[in-house]
Order: C-alpha cells, then sequence, then structure tokens
C-alpha cells in the first residue's frame, strides 16, 4: 500500500492524497474529545455482613465529620472551614505533639465522614479531596525522610511500608435526610 | 525504491511532497489511537467538580461509566428538570444499575473482572442523596472500586 502511494505516477494525481488525509485528520480531531479520565479513587465498605469486621475504635482515634444540607461542616464537633479541614486532619493523624485527645497513631486512627442527603456533590468531593491531600502529604512527608523520595517515586516494597504506616481508612456513615433536597 | 525515487527527481526540481500523505496519515492514526471514541451521547448536563489529589484512570477498558445530572435544556420538556442517571446510553432507574454492573463485568476477562472500575461522572450541583443511592447500589453489585470524576484545580477559590 505504502509503495503505491509513493510512487509519483503520471496516470493518478496523488497529490490530493494528502488534502483527502487532513480532511479526515480534522474530521477526527472534531468529532472525537481528547477528554482524560481523572478522578479521586475510592474504594467503597463491601454490603456483605461476613466481609465487615467489627473494631472497636477509642474515641480519640475517631475523626468526625459530619456536612449538613447547607454544606457547612462539624470537625469533631466544631465547626470548620474547608480550607482549615487538611492541616488539622493531618495534625490529628500524625499527632506531632502527643495531645490526648488526637489519634494515639495514624494506623488506629479512622476517619468517620456522615453527609447529609441535601449536601452538595461538589462539596462532599472538595471534602474527600481534603482528607486524601492530608494522607498524600503526610506519606509523602515519611517517604522524604525514610528513602528521601516522594512517595510517587517509591518502589512497590517501599510504597508497601508507607501505606502500612498510613493506612486510609475513611468510613462513611449512612446520610441522614434533615434538611431535605 | 530508489529507482523510483531518482525518477521523480528528474520530473520536478521542487521539493518532493509525495511522502506528505503518509504523514497526514501517521499523523491521523496517533490521534485514532490516542482517543477515545465515545459513543454514547451524553444527555445530561454534566460538571464535574474540581479538584487536586486526582489519579488517572489508566485502564481504559476497565472503567464504566454512571453519569448522573439535570438533563440537557432541549431534553428537559420530556424528562423533566429532576436529576437523572444515565447507564451508556439511556436513563436508567436504581433498580437497573445491579444488572448492568453485572452485564459490565461480562464484557471483562475473567482475570480483569475484580479491576474493574466504576467511574461516577456527577455534575457538582447534584445533591448528596441521589449519589449515595448509587453508591449503595454500587455496593450491593459488588463494584466497589470507584472515582469520582473531577478537573484538576491548582488552589482554592479559583
Amino acid at each position: 500500500m505504502a509503495k503505491g502511494k509513493s510512487r509519483p505516477s503520471r496516470d493518478v494525481n496523488g497529490g490530493s492524497l494528502a488534502d483527502i488525509a487532513f480532511l479526515m485528520l480534522l474530521f477526527f480531531l472534531m468529532t472525537t474529545t481528547m477528554d482524560i479520565d481523572k478522578g479521586l479513587n475510592v474504594k467503597l465498605p463491601p454490603l456483605d455482613p461476613d466481609a465487615i469486621i467489627e473494631v472497636d475504635v477509642e474515641q480519640r482515634n475517631v475523626w468526625s465529620i459530619a456536612i449538613d444540607s447547607r454544606d457547612r461542616m462539624l470537625v469533631e464537633d466544631k465547626l470548620m472551614r474547608i480550607e482549615a479541614l487538611r492541616e488539622a486532619t493531618k495534625e490529628f493523624l500524625a499527632n506531632p505533639f502527643q495531645r490526648l485527645d488526637l489519634a494515639i497513631s495514624p494506623e488506629d486512627a479512622v476517619v468517620s465522614l456522615k453527609n447529609d442527603r441535601g449536601t452538595s456533590y461538589d462539596f462532599y468531593v472538595q471534602v474527600q479531596n481534603e482528607l486524601k491531600a492530608a494522607y498524600n502529604e503526610l506519606r509523602d512527608d515519611e517517604s522524604l525522610k525514610r528513602y528521601g523520595k516522594k512517595y510517587g517515586e517509591l518502589v512497590i516494597e517501599q510504597k508497601r511500608i508507607i501505606k502500612d504506616i498510613y493506612p486510609i481508612r475513611i468510613s462513611e456513615a449512612e446520610p441522614e435526610d434533615l434538611g431535605g433536597e | 525504491m530508489s529507482k523510483f525515487g531518482k525518477k521523480q527527481n528528474e520530473a520536478s526540481p521542487q521539493i518532493n511532497t509525495s511522502s506528505l500523505p503518509d504523514i497526514i496519515f501517521i499523523l491521523l492514526f496517533f490521534f485514532m489511537m490516542v482517543v477515545v471514541m465515545r459513543t454514547e451521547e451524553i444527555q445530561l448536563e454534566i460538571k464535574v467538580p474540581q479538584a487536586t489529589e486526582l489519579q488517572k484512570l489508566k485502564k481504559k477498558h476497565l472503567v464504566s461509566y454512571v453519569y448522573i445530572g439535570v438533563p440537557k435544556a432541549k431534553l428537559r420538556a420530556k424528562w423533566g428538570n429532576a436529576p437523572r442517571i444515565q447507564l451508556n446510553d439511556v436513563f436508567k432507574s436504581f433498580t437497573e444499575i445491579g444488572p448492568w454492573v453485572e452485564n459490565e463485568r461480562k464484557k471483562l476477562p475473567e482475570k480483569l473482572r475484580p479491576y474493574m472500575t466504576v467511574s461516577l461522572r456527577v455534575d457538582r450541583d447534584i445533591k448528596m442523596g441521589i449519589v449515595t443511592d448509587v453508591k449503595l447500589e454500587l455496593r450491593k453489585a459488588n463494584a466497589l472500586k470507584i472515582n469520582y470524576s473531577a478537573t484538576k484545580r491548582s488552589k482554592f477559590g479559583e
């Protein structure tokens, strides 16, 4: 096929071939969308009752976040702005000053997220994003301290070690229906 | 090949453009490979939220999409203003999510089935109620790997 195309022939004019190819190219450019799919990966808990492991979690290890139908967020029963959530969560997980009301260790920490049925999806994603950011930043810090590299650049074995130190444990309660949709 | 090349040079002293179609074809094929042909038409208004901690969905064939949003303006007369769920090409109800997941899972080879991901493309103004219901259905269908589709944002307030 290639041979036929590149041969300059007296009989068949191949000059328009480029134009035809151009048209096809443009057609493809117009009709298809070049959207790169990105997003926040989340693992849902299984619904199967046998798979649920009951764990006794001490109160200080639970970081409770509640969002109401007007997108207001209560963190540990105190109103908090979304901008402050990342740092507060990091402090809760790492507990650098060994405070008694924050997590004993990151391994024991559980984030409990509860939202209303009237909470906007946008706000919910923002909260999920900030929580993930808090974990990611802590993992990055730990990786830099141990291996001098960011978490994303580690090999699988090292990643697992870091993952065990900062496991992402976000439990989502059944949402309430107080505010109405 | 060289024989033909010579002939051509004699014929025209201008720049040889005979390879131009090939180059364009290569470009064309490149685009055809890279671009995702989205066959399904999205009938909902969807503007996904913005976030920073994004991960790319690498293996496209493992991903199935659930769209949630308000029908597009021209379809509102028929479908109303309430948020709806779209799977593949048509609007569906909650009860149809389970069978749909099973169906999507069956399309994959046995080995890859545990890695199936459901990407939720949800409009940012949708309330969590419908999203929660969908999540519950996904859990019932044992599709636990999900992805909240979002676009990149650098800072707050942008």
